[in-house]
């Protein structure tokens, strides 16, 4: 039997090609000239260059994190390329100028691009290595004053909201990861949702790592405005190679007065192979301000690939009666470590924050879930609840759970529940009798163990998700 | 019920299984025709649940020597999933708690992987909705059940009616209850008995394991053997069973050892 959820889990991974295509790539290494040159290249205002250098020497001083429950061989940061962009011509005008090759790399990954093909009201930014290649339907969005674009191009077209905000919720010292990011970020996702505004589609980002030796720093800021609301979503992969790449990205998101975010993410970077060499470590800072009174931002995450995953979507619940919420499923298999969770930070007063956690590990991976709750002083009536459950599948997996709670307002309520199960052989053995054979048995419990964080999901990334989770999992059962 | 040319659904021929090691089916013999209904008695640890579970293909038992044909079939070389499309069901002692599936899903794919496995198309949700329905009726079950996840937070009798539904609508060849029994008080006793009775026809057959006689006061067996040391050593009537309970299984014992003289 044990056989059998070993080749569930088993699942090629399918996104692993890589695209040939001339690269302009710097030389590798890390050093002032370095971010002059990132900065020259994507002929940045004087602030901008101003930011990265800021945060490079304050980079300088500070040591990378080992709290965490990952164990990893030291980075070379001077081994790394910070920027690698596929060669063509001019930012492009329209998607039929963008090289094919690319627009065929994002078909075969599922998120064709090109006008007749596109995914229904679901705008795209399609980001490669170190750009961001094509922006669909922006001109319909800007008819509603969404701006939707790469953060390139925002940091060049919108540049006092650029200043305004970035860095704003994420300062470039918060930790050494953010810091990296600040000093060489590439691209990303910029929107801005104007005062009392619905944004009319979904807004998503795809990243797609194909170089071998770069890494990935993308930097997302998403303002929404007095009363706006916007769903944005995320998805990554990369082909696999036997070296690990580091992926350190910054996402901060600013919401105003009855502003609401629904940020969702569905992460497959390349995990490594069986035997845990290669893939993408994923070492990710991502922090929303609820700014205003009555904000909301809602955090939902997927994540089943790269190697090791580093990250805490976190909300500071400034405005009075904000909400924050963190829905999330992590998935680790073979030799995947997972550290990952949320911090919700209550500041102002009726604050509430909800957090569901679900911990998936198989193989000999390692999950752990880690979170904070805390309530300051001035948080009156804040309210908290969590849930954390683990589920195992096979005996050389681990589940960790570290909450932390800090109350410092008596009349607080902080909620706390955990679970952990684990697939056996008799659950197993009742669905075969039944006629379920092993593998439908474990996605059906996988997706029943998951309801709660897929219902969060916007519908196709929902039955997106459950699908993946399947495939990640095929073999590990038996 | 009893006809000599009914159809042969079970034949088990010398069958001897081992778990962990340890020997516990020691050369059982066993046949079962259409319409006819086995208890198997006998007293703890005389492998008995073995038996059921190697016939359910559980993956803990390794078959060591003999012979299991289920209607023509090898049923050990079957994998346990085509066992069941194929028409063995197993009523468990212990159902299985699945938290997150609920009943009504679980039904469905299994009812559904039979269907698939005998060339007809796959019930849709609706369809198959009305079809349970009916089928609740055949153990007097509240259909809120259907939408709990599978056996979670059931009573003893609960789960035991629950699967007494999931053999209404699996139509099983040859139903093995594993001592459906146990943990049941007297009105549940009823109400699953009085389901497998409405279960029985001339073409499937059953098979009852238990401890005690007052099961077979509702489902009236055909023969009762029993088992001892990992073999059928007696085998009778109905009136068996009444003569156990008299004498408990010493006497069947000493019966067996005068017979060895």
């Amino acid at each position: 039997m044990s056989a059998i959820v070993q080749n569930l889990v088993n699942q090629p991974y399918k996104y692993g090609f890589v695209t040939n295509i001339e690269s302009d790539t710097i030389p590798r290494g890390l050093n002032e000239d370095i971010i002059r040159l990132i900065s020259a290249k994507k002929e940045e205002p004087e602030f901008m260059l101003e930011f990265r250098l800021r945060s490079y020497r304050q980079w300088l001083k500070m040591t990378e994190p080992t709290w965490q429950n990952a164990s990893y061989p030291p980075i070379d940061y001077q081994d790394i390329i910070y920027y690698s962009a596929p060669k063509q011509k001019e930012k492009k005008k329209s998607l039929e100028e963008v090289d094919p090759e690319l627009l065929e790399t994002f078909e075969k990954l599922g998120i064709p691009l090109s006008e007749q093909k596109r995914l229904t009201n679901v705008a795209v930014d399609a980001i490669f290595d170190s750009v961001s290649v094509a922006t669909t339907f922006k001109e319909k969005l800007a008819e509603k004053g969404v701006i939707f674009c790469s953060i390139s191009e925002a940091i060049r077209e919108y540049p006092e909201l650029v200043q305004k905000y970035l860095g704003s919720v994420v300062p470039p010292a918060d930790n050494y990861f953010a810091a990296l990011n600040s000093a060489v970020f590439s691209d990303g996702s910029f929107v801005y949702i104007p005062k009392g505004v619905r944004c009319p589609m979904e807004l998503s980002t795809y990243f797609r790592i194909n170089n071998g030796e770069t890494g990935q720093f993308e930097r997302t800021l998403i303002i929404a405005d007095e009363g706006s609301y916007v769903s944005y979503l995320e998805g990554c992969t990369a082909p696999m190679y036997d070296t690990n790449q580091l992926h350190a990205a910054v996402v901060e998101l600013v919401a105003l007065d009855n502003a609401e975010i629904k940020y969702s993410t569905v992460q497959n970077w390349y995990a490594g192979d069986a035997n845990g060499k290669g893939g993408i470590y994923n070492f990710v800072t991502k922090r929303g301000l609820c700014q205003g009174v009555n904000s909301k931002i809602s955090w939902t995450q997927v994540e089943t690939g790269s190697a090791i995953t580093w990250k805490y979507p976190s909300c500071v619940l400034v405005g009075d009666h904000s909400v924050g919420e963190f829905y999330s499923v992590a998935l680790t298999n073979h030799y995947q470590q997972a550290d990952t969770g949320t911090k919700m930070i209550h500041i102002g007063k009726n604050t509430r924050s909800t957090i569901i956690s679900k911990g998936i590990s198989a193989g000999r991976s390692k999950n752990s879930y880690r979170g904070l709750v805390k309530i300051g002083p001035k948080a009156t009536g804040a309210r908290n609840y969590s849930q954390c459950d683990s589920m195992l599948i096979g005996d050389n997996a681990q589940a960790n759970t570290f909450p932390y709670i800090q109350v410092q307002n008596n009349t607080g309520k902080v909620e706390h529940e955990a679970s952990t199960s684990k697939i056996g052989e008799d659950q197993l053995f009742y669905f075969t009798q039944r006629g379920i054979s092993a593998e439908d048995a474990v996605s059906m419990m996988i997706s029943g163990f998951c309801k709660d964080v897929f219902n969060q999901l916007p519908m196709e990334f929902a039955v997106e998700a459950d699908r993946l989770l399947s495939l990640k999992l095929e073999g590990s059962v038996g | 019920m009893i006809c000599d040319n009914s159809e042969i659904i079970l034949s088990v021929q010398d069958l001897t299984a081992e778990v962990d090691g340890t020997q516990i089916l020691k050369g059982l013999n066993l046949e079962v025709k259409a319409g006819e209904i086995h208890a198997i008695m006998g007293p703890n640890g005389s492998g008995k649940s073995t038996f059921s579970k190697v016939l359910a293909g559980h993956p803990d038992y390794t078959v060591t020597g003999g012979t299991v044909t289920f209607l023509g079939q090898n049923l050990l070389e079957m994998e346990p999933e085509d066992r069941a499309r194929s028409g063995v069901f197993l009523a468990f002692q212990y159902p299985i708690e699945i938290p997150g599936v609920s009943n009504l899903d679980f039904l469905r794919v299994s009812y559904n992987s039979k269907r698939k496995h005998q060339g007809l198309d796959e019930l849709d949700a609706f369809d198959f909705d009305e079809l349970v329905q009916q089928k609740l009726d055949v153990v007097k079950m509240d259909p809120a059940f259907l939408s709990r996840s599978v056996n979670e937070g059931f009573s003893g009798g609960e789960k035991k009616r629950n699967e007494i539904l999931q053999m209404a609508l699996l139509e099983p060849k040859l139903s093995i209850l594993d001592e459906t029994d146990s943990g049941l008080d007297i009105d549940a006793l009823k109400i699953v008995s009085n389901g497998v009775n409405q279960l029985t026809t001339p073409e499937n057959a059953i098979i009852l394991i238990t401890h005690y006689q007052r099961l077979l006061n509702y489902i009236e067996p055909d023969y009762v053997h029993v088992m001892e040391g990992g073999r059928i050593v007696t085998t009778g009537g109905k009136e068996l069973a009444l003569e156990l309970e008299e004498r408990g299984y010493d006497w069947v014992r000493e019966e067996e050892a005068v017979g060895a003289k």
